[in-house]
């Protein structure tokens, strides 16, 4: 990659962004690496060398990649990290600003979609609620209007809306 | 002590046998758990996408829980580390809490930032404890080896939960295990992940990962595998049959939520605790307990 293309200012960015405050910390011992239950399986997910490619400003290439989606949030590296980069909190802040930048995996814009209409995650159907009055479990509501209000209040109904485009 | 109960959006759809085994021996052991209408996702979901409108999300559950003077007990791990996460970041910044409100107010709701959260196998152990429950055991589960898998969030990240647990060496489900009268049983990575969050990104990935934990659980020669989230409790039981068939594999091990276990020993009727709606079969276990 030309250096031409790097954009020195990207780490600055994504300190700002909340989460992504310790990133200059990072002296890239790998301690995350090593203890990455998702590494440990697919070793496109690297969250070391995610950090320095934002540190070294490849800006473009990091926000548009599919492997920052990949963290599972277990938050291992964050426990054990000697200089409390915070992994996970930056990897929210980079796909945040992914986000901004119109990269949104599908499944978060599924995830969006669900939780921005219905209030929740995995929807409460009819079935759902005959079956938990059959075992004497309380109704649950389809949907939640504060919710959606507060979508609206964010803006994030809008990517929503539009099916996370 | 008495509880505003946030059952999550997993659990209700997905694992009802945990929601209602958790009622029942709450209802048991005098805690009372108080129903919500108003909870609705803890934030979680979207804090990939929108750490702010996450943030409100969150808020809003504990402002619903603040306006009934109650304090929040979840028996999902993520919505636990989630609303605790931030309930902590309110009481201690009033900025960000004037902040917030200012949103909120829009809905109707405010903060004012009092609420705790807790896990719901935190309040089994700190507000009833392991010698009690030993105390109250009706049906020793002795002869069973169980394997407790911790969920991440019910130990991660360690500051929110005022280190209550450790993170790399936890001990908490165990103790609750081990009163029980059934043996604990080690593993090799013990603490590690279920994938579940990631299903939906990359499904070769997560379930990979959940089945390194069947097959350590397996090696350990443990009966059951038990637990204390929707989500892992999907990822390895309602997602065994998909596991054993993508990677060829055979575990047939079956997994139970800590309240189903501590139900049996309490007395309780298999049928309440919702045990024939797991999906890998419990019938051996039952009869290894005579039930």
């Amino acid at each position: 990659m030309l250096v031409t293309k790097l954009d020195p200012k990207f780490k600055d960015e994504v300190s700002k962004v909340p989460g992504g405050q310790n990133i200059k910390r990072c002296f890239q011992c790998g301690t995350c690496n090593v203890g990455c239950p998702v590494r440990e399986i697919e070793e496109k997910y690297n969250p070391r060398k995610i950090i320095r490619m934002t540190v070294l400003g490849m800006r473009e290439r990091v926000l548009s990649s599919d492997f920052i989606w990949l963290c599972s949030a277990c938050y291992t590296c964050q426990e054990r990290c000697p200089q409390d980069v915070r992994i996970p909190e930056v990897m929210n802040a980079l796909k945040n600003l992914a986000v901004k930048e119109g990269h949104i995996h599908s499944a978060f814009a599924k995830r969006v979609e669900l939780v921005g209409t219905q209030g929740r995650l995995f929807p409460i159907s009819q079935f759902d609620n005959t079956k938990r009055k059959e075992l004497g479990l309380p109704q649950i509501p389809p949907e939640n209007k504060e919710v959606q209000e507060l979508f609206k209040s964010t803006g994030l109904n809008k990517l929503s809306n539009a099916g996370g485009e | 002590m008495k509880y505003a109960f946030f059952p999550g959006c997993l659990a209700p759809v997905m694992a009802r046998q945990f929601e209602l085994s958790s009622r029942k021996v709450a209802e048991k052991l005098g805690l009372e758990l108080v129903d919500v209408e108003d909870f609705a996702c803890c934030g979680f979901p979207i804090r990939s996408v929108d750490q702010e409108t996450a943030l409100l999300l969150a808020a809003r559950n504990l402002s619903v829980a603040d306006g009934l003077g109650l304090d929040i007990c979840t028996i999902c791990t993520g919505c636990a580390s989630t609303l605790a996460e931030t309930s902590k970041e309110l009481m201690h910044n009033d900025a960000l809490r004037k902040k917030v409100n200012e949103k909120l107010q829009k809905i109707g709701r405010i903060y004012k930032g009092n609420v705790k959260v807790k896990h719901f196998v935190r309040v089994l152990y700190e507000d009833v404890g392991p010698e009690k429950i030993k105390s109250q055991v009706k049906k020793s589960l002795g002869g069973l080896k169980l394997a407790s898998h911790y969920g991440c969030h019910y130990l991660k990240p360690s500051d929110v939960f005022d280190k209550f647990e450790d993170p790399e060496f936890p001990r908490t489900l165990d103790e609750l295990v081990s009163a029980l009268g059934a043996e604990t049983v080690d593993y090799e990575d013990k603490t590690q992940c279920c994938g579940g969050v990631i299903l939906d990104v990359d499904d070769n990935i997560a379930l990979a990962m959940a089945q390194r934990k069947l097959d350590h659980v397996n090696a350990a020669g443990a009966n059951a595998i038990v637990l204390m989230c929707p989500l892992c409790g999907s990822m390895y039981d309602r997602n065994q049959r998909v596991i054993e068939r993508r990677f060829n594999a055979t575990y047939n091990l079956p997994i139970l939520f800590y309240p189903q276990v501590l139900g049996l020993a309490l007395g309780l009727d298999p049928k309440d605790l919702g045990l024939d709606m797991n999906r890998v079969k419990t019938s051996d276990l039952m009869s290894r307990l005579n039930l």
